[in-house]
């Protein structure tokens, strides 16, 4: 059965050989072939499951070994996968959100004369994607993690005419960049430590490392997920990475590759739970980002951009769950996998929104929008409520768990912890139901554009509805679906390990909270936008407003830290280059030139001259083997 | 007699040829300084041969004159040639081999 697991990675791996080679021939097929290709990886997904489903819970771990790929001495690096309860939830998210939404891309991209290209983009992100979960040591690992990186750059600036695309791709490169530095160093010390860098050994042999040690890897592993998943502080990439097309945006940045850096550290909880102060570093990245996240979305009028604030501060939760150890990890990654439902399904809708509405972005331009397209207003409305947490929808389940989890931590932590989720929760209320006003409830904003022409908003091809319909339904029923008896704890409990908490306060009570933040967010947001007429165009602002909507001086901060400072570093840089390392070289030169200078006055052209030197070298000689003979 | 005199006079020759070389200006001088030095050199080779007892210093000395003979025409072709372009045999007049 685990011969299977390679044909998993090369469906789609082939898929983007044959798009990306094949040429213009492909043009007219090739989307179908890469959806195709994606669903046959979700069927492989599905068997593998299914066999793993037919073991004991302790049993369920496949590894296959494809080949070694570095034979060296003591260092060995081997390409092989391993599936086990974790990495098969993410196989069956990433194929499975990954084939619907190549199906929505047909649809979208319908009118793109680069589509085969882009379903060619697409197929490699999910190889990638695959391979960074398979992966059964962290090197191959590292492959996947730089695939899914070169697939998200590709994919943002798929647009690469427009400069701001190409811009954000950019960005979004570099920036990831700083993480895989975190990551790479992390292996480097991983190997240094246990002496391999698989899975099993380093993982089984974890408690046997120094505090010290596991701390350094946690750190670094973090500041790698920092980097991957927009966790502050490398969060920037993100807002811009909009510029994509918007299936990328649900696919990449939204429901899958940036959920990696929540699976690098669950993946990794034995490390971490050997290093508490890591821990309490994922804790404080998780919590700040949740708030930032959010406040970030609250401000913004682009629908994807106030998606992805959304985004960063729903990975935060994750993060934060994460970092709380093994009450947590669990519910990150269930929050993960209904947050990869529901996110996924609100961006193909803001994605159907703006092909109806001939690729506007700007909120206060909608507007009534629910009347024109009804299957969109549904599906993101279902997506709506789960995100926010609505009773018995998938994000009550898993959000709910994290909260607990996070005052289950117990202490004056704990506290904080709990109060961050709860506020989050409370600004994720209004946030998302601003966007859900300003988008499908009120007065039409829209205006024909400067040609005349009526926006005339329609709903989308069935190749578009069908995915957001599947969507929205995993958004309402995936939670109630893993909660019900617990099936996803007792699922992930062998891999990762789980403890229940021990909370301060009451479940009911917290469930109850929750509630009362739910409904106060999106009560504020109704009296805001709901019973006021939404202006069309967008208000001064508070201060904090207005820095929310310059995503809270993210890039103010980093251009006068890091892009004046590094600009100040080179300076003085290239001031030492020029005097010091410069100035010994010109003098060693000068030097020479002017002692070659009074040299060559010995070559007088008198002959006798030449003979005083050779009779002195020679008498020279004489003595000193005369004295060497003496001694 | 102690055959080291005839070290003595070996040493003596040479120095007399080397002073010779370095402090006179006509090539023909400066040439047969040279000689000098070369044929000190043969004294001293035959005076160790008798020294040591054995014939290979005699032999030596045989190379040194059949190699001085061809030293001698080859330089003073040299000598004459330099003496019709300059009209003059003196080493320091002949000095345009310099930076």
């Amino acid at each position: 059965m685990e011969n299977l697991i390679a044909l998993l990675v090369a469906a789609p791996l082939l898929g983007a050989a044959v798009l990306l080679v094949g040429g213009r021939r492909l043009d007219r097929a090739g989307h179908w072939l890469g959806t195709l290709l994606a669903a046959a990886s979700f069927v492989i997904g599905l068997v593998l499951f299914a066999s793993l489903l037919g073991k004991d819970a302790e049993h369920r771990t496949l590894v296959q070994h494809l080949w070694t790929w570095v034979p060296v001495e003591s260092f060995r690096a081997d390409v092989a996968f391993r599936l086990d309860q974790l990495s098969v939830t993410f196989v069956l998210l990433i194929t499975g959100v990954g084939t619907l939404i190549h199906l929505y891309s047909v649809g979208y991209m319908a009118h793109d004369e680069r589509r085969r290209r882009f379903f060619g983009y697409l197929n490699l992100f999910l190889a990638a994607m695959l391979i960074l979960v398979l992966a059964d040591n962290y090197l191959l690992l590292y492959v996947g993690w730089e695939g899914v990186g070169l697939a998200s750059y590709l994919l943002i600036g798929f647009w690469q005419h427009k400069p701001s695309a190409a811009t954000a791709a950019k960005k979004a490169f570099l920036v990831n960049r700083v993480g895989d530095i975190g990551l790479s160093i992390a292996i480097m010390l991983m190997f240094t430590t246990f002496g391999t860098f698989a899975f099993g050994p380093v993982l089984t042999s974890a408690g046997d490392a120094s505090e010290g040690r596991l701390t350094a890897i946690a750190l670094m592993l973090l500041l790698a997920a920092c980097g991957k998943s927009a966790q502050v502080p490398l969060q920037s990439w993100l807002g811009d990475a909009m510029e994509g097309p918007t299936p990328v945006s649900a696919l990449i940045h939204a429901a899958t590759m940036v959920t990696a850096g929540v699976y690098l550290i669950v993946r990794s909880a034995a490390i971490f739970n050997g290093a508490p102060d890591a821990q309490v570093a994922v804790t404080v990245v998780g919590a700040v980002t949740l708030l930032f996240g959010a406040i970030v979305g609250c401000a913004k009028d682009d629908i994807k951009k106030a998606l992805a604030g959304s985004t960063m501060s729903q990975i935060g939760y994750m993060v934060l769950a994460a970092g709380l150890g093994p009450i947590g990890y669990v519910f990150a990654i269930m929050h993960l996998v209904t947050h990869g439902f529901f996110k996924a399904g609100l961006f193909l809708g803001a994605g159907s929104v703006m092909h109806g509405m001939n690729d506007e972005v700007d909120m206060r331009k909608f507007g009534g929008l629910r009347k024109y397209m009804p299957v969109t207003f549904v599906t993101f409305g279902l997506g709506y409520l789960a995100i926010i947490g609505f009773p018995f929808l998938s994000g009550f389940y898993s959000k709910d768990a994290i909260i607990e989890a996070a005052f289950a931590k117990g202490g004056t932590q704990g506290w904080i912890l709990g109060s961050v989720t709860l506020l989050g929760a409370a600004i994720t209320a209004f946030y998302m139901t601003r966007v859900m006003l300003m988008t499908f409830f009120g007065e039409r904003r829209w205006q024909p554009d400067a040609d005349g022409h009526d926006p005339h908003p329609h709903e989308s091809p069935t190749t578009m509805t069908i995915p957001m319909i599947v969507l929205a339904i995993g958004s309402v029923g995936a939670g109630f679906f893993f909660h019900l008896g617990d099936r996803f704890v007792h699922w992930l409990e062998p891999v990762t390990g789980h403890s229940e908490g021990d909370s301060p306060v009451g479940v009911s009570v917290i469930t109850a909270a929750t509630l009362v933040c739910l409904v106060v967010g999106v009560g504020i947001a109704w009296a805001m936008y709901g019973r006021r007429a939404v202006p069309a165009v967008a208000p001064r602002g508070s201060l904090l407003t207005r820095a929310a909507r310059r995503d809270l001086l993210q890039d103010d901060f980093n251009h006068v830290v890091l892009v004046r400072g590094g600009e100040h570093l080179t300076r003085s840089l290239v001031y030492v280059d020029h005097t010091l390392v410069d100035g010994v070289v010109n003098g060693t030169a000068a030097g020479f030139g002017g002692m070659s200078g009074r040299l060559r006055r010995v070559q007088n052209g008198f002959v006798r001259s030449y003979a005083v030197s050779m009779f002195g070298g020679a008498a020279l000689l004489v003595a000193a083997t005369l004295l060497m003979r003496a001694v | 007699m102690n055959p080291v005199n005839y070290l003595y006079l070996s040493a003596l020759l040479f120095t007399i040829g080397a002073t010779g070389v370095l402090l006179r200006r006509n090539a023909i001088v400066v040439f047969m300084c040279v000689e000098l030095m070369l044929n000190a050199c043969n004294l001293a080779f035959v005076v160790f041969s008798r020294m040591h007892g054995n014939l290979d210093g005699q032999i030596i000395a045989f190379f040194t004159m059949v190699v001085a003979a061809a030293e001698v025409v080859v330089g003073l072709a040299i000598i004459v040639s330099l003496f019709r372009a300059r009209h003059s045999a003196s080493v320091d007049d002949a000095s345009l081999m310099k930076l």
